[in-house]
């Protein structure tokens, strides 16, 4: 990333859980955030500005959540900004935190996402009639079934594969206590008969409903510096948009995902994803979108994806760890999605994954999120030294 | 502010404002503003390096209102581009931090919003406390009736002040070709019209407008290409107070204060000063917070009084103001953007011209 060097000092994460009844919105954000700061050593009056993110404010039913959260999250007297860009929201708030660094404006950024999604409905909070629109009637899921359906007809992938994530991410949950899901009797037949959502979606192959926030410290290299705390550096960041329908566009593997690959890893100086990584946090709230984004991502050939799934390479023990946390499909307060991708490349370059600690040979991990109908990306690449 | 900061100007500016517009959606509002903003800078659309952008999903009503908006700036190939769900204000604050990281020269930066779909007062409730304040239902109005009610008990302003402030404002916005509502009334007139929320009158409260506004920002070297006075951003600071109305004092506000003085705006001369006051009693209590001296020209274009497309009010306040560096009316001037009940957080642009 151009400017100057950043670090995340600091990882703060609730236990995501269906509902939270115990804490109030603002209850539940302060909760990530002051796990933040105790892991980076700070209180708040070190804190500079906060930047939060969400995803739509009808999930919750609160217009701009940020100016009832203001004084939750320390920020009176100080700046704050709300970021919102669909599912990628939680990796552009961070990205958005961290260039308030990069830029020398502040030293010390506090970064929150969330979503309490028992607040609401959010398959209600997306099926709303928007005028002079056609409505999509259809949650995400209805939205993204028919593109998994092209990609599997476009490259030949059986029927299997996406079941195979589905067991391999919830099976990595388990070492993980913070996240949603825990279902230690998982394996492909439970998600073979699980009842079929949208085809070729099962319940099983689908992200859960969460309520759950992520909170990241981002400090300069002063800071990181002085600090004790273990230091993720961040090596790139990056974001692409386009629109979500106009002819000719491929829905599938999306050119605003390659674009924003291409340039994140030429500021990270990543050639082969593959091996550079050891480690990568990818939003994959369907199963099939594992494959998929291995593909988008450079992880492979095109048509290849499924391949790298089926062969174990994306297990936690295989050569290239795919969301070693458990990921979207364990644990998914929406908005916080992103930053929970971003945080845990971040956890892992840190050393501080616990059970699910991958481990480190090049010391890079991508986090990486996606959002809208396929169309806003938001990257990282983090590493356990700094850029050179 | 940190001496190794990137100059930046505003090079471009256009606003397409409506009084409950039932013939366009967003996309058609915003279309001609970044079309227009562009063409002023002269800068390609390819080259532009960063766009973003601020509006509110409760405003049309569904999730997701800036995705459409995406549709307005033609993001293809793919574009580097964010979304605050903030006035467009906040927008431009990201764009600036986008410049001065240094891997973009230029940003777009547009606000959009339909006030009009809805009971916008009413639905502005939800942005309150869910759990303690939401359910008593108070309207934007109501709240601000509270702040105005607190501010004339305090002395800071009284009735005859406010219907001043609304008679300056609907008269300047007469000669405002993008204001909605301009008005000839004299504060004497005004104060003979009845109070609808203690102690406001109509006449105090921004008109519903649909609309959308969009400003082109560029650095250094690429802004004096791009126009023949850049409107050089001096500062640009902002901060937030706490929502709940009981610990914050409604007389002043701080966060205009604490904003106005990192940006500096008490370093030199302000010759003109756009303010976002959606009610009038909000000028008198920016005016201290801000510093400004009684003959400061506040709200030449009507301001938010004559216009207030939410969500791009905010930004169109630094529009106006670079639009009379640019024309050389003006050498240095002062633009805020509030958003929250009763200034909860606010926005301060210092704005210089070339001093060469």
């Amino acid at each position: 990333m151009a400017g100057q060097l950043t670090a995340v000092i600091g990882v703060g994460q609730t236990r995501h859980v269906t509902a939270r009844h115990d804490v109030s919105i603002a209850g539940l954000v302060r909760e990530a955030a002051v796990e933040a700061l105790e892991d980076a050593g700070m209180d708040w009056s070190d804190i500079d500005a906060v930047v939060i993110g969400k995803a739509p404010d009808m999930f919750e039913g609160v217009v701009m959540p940020e100016m009832y959260l203001a004084d939750a999250l320390g920020a009176t007297n100080k700046p704050m900004l709300r970021v919102h860009t669909a599912g990628s929201v939680g990796g552009s708030t961070a990205i958005v935190a961290s260039k308030l660094v990069a830029a020398g404006i502040h030293e010390r950024v506090l970064t929150v996402a969330f979503e309490k999604q028992s607040e609401s409905n959010a398959t209600w909070g997306l099926t709303v009639a928007m005028p002079f629109q056609a409505p999509l009637v259809a949650g995400a899921g209805g939205y993204f079934a028919p593109l998994i359906r092209a990609y599997m007809a476009r490259s030949g992938a059986p029927r299997h594969i996406g079941h195979l994530v589905a067991v391999k991410d919830r099976l990595a949950a388990l070492r993980n206590p913070k996240a949603h899901l825990h279902l230690p009797d998982i394996d492909l037949k439970m998600v073979e008969e699980s009842f079929l959502l949208w085809d070729p979606l099962r319940y099983l192959d689908v992200c859960p409903s969460s309520d759950g926030a992520m909170a990241l410290v981002i400090g300069s290299e002063q800071v990181a510096d002085a600090s004790s705390s273990p230091k993720a550096w961040i090596h790139g960041t990056a974001m692409r948009s386009e629109p979500t329908m106009f002819a000719g566009r491929d829905q599938v593997s999306p050119q605003a995902g390659k674009d924003c690959a291409a340039d994140v890893y030429e500021q990270a100086g990543i050639t082969n994803p593959r091996e550079d990584f050891d480690v990568a946090e990818v939003y994959v709230p369907f199963s099939w979108y594992e494959p998929m984004w291995l593909e988008n991502l450079g992880f492979c050939a095109e048509g290849d994806g499924w391949k790298l799934t089926e062969a174990g390479a994306t297990a936690p023990d295989g050569d290239i760890p795919w969301n070693p946390s458990g990921g979207v499909l364990s644990s998914n307060p929406i908005g916080a999605s992103g930053m929970i991708r971003f945080g845990e490349a971040a956890q892992q370059v840190r050393e501080r994954a616990g059970d699910y600690q991958v481990e480190l040979k090049t010391g890079k991990a991508l986090g990486q999120a996606y959002g809208g109908g396929s169309q806003f990306f938001s990257m990282w690449v983090v590493g356990n030294r700094k850029p050179e | 502010m940190s001496p190794a900061l990137r100059d930046v100007a505003v090079v471009g500016f256009a606003q397409n404002l409506a009084d409950h517009d039932r013939e366009r959606n967003e996309v058609e509002f915003i279309i001609p503003v970044v079309r227009d903003a562009i063409a002023q800078s002269g800068i390609p659309r390819h080259d532009i390096g960063f766009t973003v952008s601020g509006s509110c999903d409760y405003l049309s009503g569904g999730p997701f209102t800036f995705v459409q908006g995406l549709d307005a700036v033609g993001a293809w190939p793919p574009i580097k581009e964010s979304h605050v769900e903030m006035d467009a204000a906040w927008a431009l604050y990201e764009a600036w931090v986008s410049i001065q990281v240094g891997d973009v020269d230029s940003a777009l930066i547009y606000g959009f919003g339909k006030s009009s779909l809805g009971d916008v007062h009413e639905i502005f409730n939800l942005m309150n406390d869910p759990y303690s304040v939401m359910p008593l239902w108070p309207s934007t109005v109501d709240l601000a009736a509270l702040q105005a009610c607190a501010a004339i008990a305090a002395d800071v302003t009284n009735e005859r002040e406010l219907a001043e402030v609304a008679s300056r404002s609907h008269t300047a916005a007469l000669a405002n070709p993008h204001a909605i509502a301009g008005r000839d009334a004299s504060a004497d007139v005004l104060l003979a019209e009845p109070v609808t929320h203690v102690p406001l009158r109509d006449a105090d409260i921004a008109p519903i407008t649909d609309g959308a506004a969009a400003i082109v920002l560029a650095a250094g070297d690429l802004a004096r290409k791009a126009s023949s006075r850049p409107a050089w951003i001096r500062g640009i600071e902002h901060r937030i107070e706490p929502l709940a109305l009981g610990v914050r004092d409604l007389t002043r506000s701080e966060s205009t204060r604490l904003a106005a003085e990192a940006a500096g705006v008490a370093d030199g001369p302000v010759e003109v000063a756009e303010l976002h006051t959606q009610f009038s009693h909000e000028e008198p209590i920016l005016r201290a917070a801000l510093g400004l001296a009684p003959d400061v020209p506040v709200n030449p274009s009507g301001g938010p009084l004559g216009a207030n497309p939410i969500m791009a009010t905010g930004l169109i306040r630094i529009g106006e103001v670079a639009t009379r560096i640019t024309a050389g009316d003006v050498s240095r001037g002062v633009a805020h953007a509030t958003q929250g009940p009763c200034l909860q957080q606010n926005l301060v642009c210092v704005l210089e011209g070339e001093t060469n």
